[in-house]
């Protein structure tokens, strides 16, 4: 009975494990996404600058430290981009005579993490009206992502304790059933390795049914929300697909967290149990 | 019977030897004090005294279940207090204890029960089978190798718990109070199995407040009051005519 009330709670904790390991890889998921979206700087030239200041700009852009590539894109041609973009209300654009969409250097950044310093170069450079960034937005992905992964972390190791602390008891029980077999044991020179044996291998053994059912209820879990928000919301996520981590991609990590920290969890609170009996 | 307890190869010398030992547990209780104490190999001692005179704190210091927090103690020149943890359980295979409430395992036969004991230091199953047969005719109990400890009387018990302590041919027998819980006729009986046992070879010693045992016996007394030896009868005197030291 208490067995099964271990194993319980070894699958409780798992299971609630999985859903923030998910919440933590889904947001670092997007985090990523967004640090490579957002990895391009925008340079807006002033309207003046002429065809070979333009090329020297560019020259410029490329030598700076911490800047992969460059890419120019003529008034012209931002002008039909937007047309592009306003799709069935691109009409209104029509009517404009003068294009005033600015020249634009479009400049590569090698990481987000120099966008800063990239930034404060570009701004030094005659001809430069504007430079534009998404700071903001990166910034606060990854704000966000380092935030999920503190609290993640913190609640991680809580349950952690929590279900180390439900199985020591469970073993507790079994120990104090057997306490005289175990003194005497003891008394007879049997090694604390042997005395420790049998309930180790139950601890194991807890850990290792609690994790695998774990395992399968997040799987299936999990695939089940994916499929259902996919289907749901297929127009919304259609553009978003990439974002949410598919079951098949953590399927494998999962097993191998799973059964290590089951496993851990029962050898853990096995040794602490035990450590009190160990003593005559 | 030929079942042979221990060779003696080497008789003679001292095997165990507290000096100057004190324990003070941690409430400030003072259990044994200034022990001075030296056993021979082969001797049977009786360690008697009341209850709280320090018979117990003796034994749990020789089965280094406790350490003292004065002194040295001795097993064969070995100084026991300095055995580490891991290597506790091999200085108790040379040593065999006897329970006064016999400790048998009561869903274990009787065979299972001294059996238990072979397997706890990994005996082969060969080894097993030879060894506690003959242990079990030693203490004659050999027709009763399948009954489980509640059906057997309390002599029968202690009986089991004799051929358990023995059948890993221990250097010393440890007994605390093993005819405590028995009648005098089965009393004897028991007594007269460690009687055997030590004539074998083997050291014993035995902690009792039975003073009608002790002067059936005639052996050596050590006797406790307080945590102190006050008497130390050599083999063959009488507790009534003290000897102090």
């Amino acid at each position: 009975m208490m067995g099964l009330a271990s194993i319980g709670s070894v699958t409780a904790v798992l299971i609630i494990l999985g859903f923030v390991l998910i919440i933590v890889l889904n947001v670092n998921n997007v985090a990523l996404i967004a640090k490579e979206t957002f990895d391009e700087i925008a340079v807006y030239l002033y309207d003046d600058v002429d065809e070979k200041q333009i090329e020297e700009l560019g020259k410029s852009f490329k030598d700076i430290d911490g800047v992969m590539g460059v890419a120019f894109q003529t008034k012209e041609y931002a002008l039909e981009k937007l047309k592009e973009d306003w799709g069935e209300n691109a009409y209104l654009l029509e009517g404009i005579r003068d294009n005033s969409l600015p020249n634009t250097y479009i400049v590569q950044l090698k990481d987000v993490e120099n966008s800063e310093h990239v930034e404060n170069q570009l701004r030094t450079f005659e001809g430069v009206e504007k430079v534009q960034y998404h700071k903001d937005a990166v910034n606060s992905l990854i704000r966000i992502a380092d935030f999920v992964k503190k609290i993640g972390t913190g609640v991680i190791l809580l349950l952690l304790l929590i279900s180390i602390f439900i199985i020591s008891n469970t073993i507790k029980i079994t120990v104090l059933n057997r306490q005289k077999e175990i003194e005497l044991m003891q008394y007879i020179g049997a090694t604390n390795g042997y005395v420790r044996g049998p309930f180790m291998v139950e601890g194991i053994m807890l850990g290792f049914f609690g994790s695998v059912i774990a395992i399968l209820l997040i799987t299936l879990g999990y695939r089940y929300i994916t499929n259902y928000l996919a289907i749901r919301f297929v127009a919304v996520l259609s553009g978003m697909s990439g974002y949410i981590v598919g079951v098949e991609m953590i399927l494998n990590d999962l097993i191998i967290i799973f059964l290590t920290i089951g496993i851990g969890i029962g050898i853990l609170g096995s040794l602490i149990s035990l450590k009190k009996f160990l003593s005559v | 019977m030929c079942y042979i307890i221990k060779l003696q190869i080497v008789r003679g010398g001292t095997v165990i030897d507290f000096n100057s030992v004190s324990k003070i547990y941690k409430n400030e209780f003072t259990a044994v004090k200034n022990i001075n104490l030296k056993i021979d190999d082969g001797e049977f001692v009786f360690i008697v005294g009341k209850s709280g005179a320090g018979k117990s704190t003796l034994i749990k210091l020789l089965l280094r279940e406790i350490i003292p927090s004065e002194g040295i103690i001795t097993y064969n020149e070995q100084d026991i207090t300095k055995i580490r943890k891991r290597n506790v359980a091999q200085y108790r295979r040379k040593i065999g204890f006897v329970f006064q409430d016999y400790r048998l395992l009561p869903k274990m036969t009787v065979y299972e029960n001294v059996a238990f004991a072979m397997e706890m230091i990994c005996s082969n199953s060969k080894t097993v089978r030879r060894e506690v047969p003959l242990v079990l005719s030693m203490v004659g109990l050999s027709d009763k190798a399948k009954y489980y400890p509640d059906e057997l009387s309390g002599g029968e018990q202690q009986r089991v718990a004799i051929a358990r302590a023995v059948i890993n041919k221990p250097e010393t027998i440890i007994a605390d109070e093993p005819t405590g819980n028995l009648d005098p006729d089965t009393s004897k009986e028991i007594m007269k199995i460690l009687t055997e046992i030590n004539k074998r070879g083997t050291t014993v010693i035995m902690a009792t407040h039975d003073m009608n045992i002790v002067q059936a016996y005639q052996k050596r007394i050590v006797e406790l009051k307080r945590g102190v030896i006050i008497r130390d009868i050599k083999t063959g005197g009488c507790i009534d005519e003290p000897k102090e030291i």
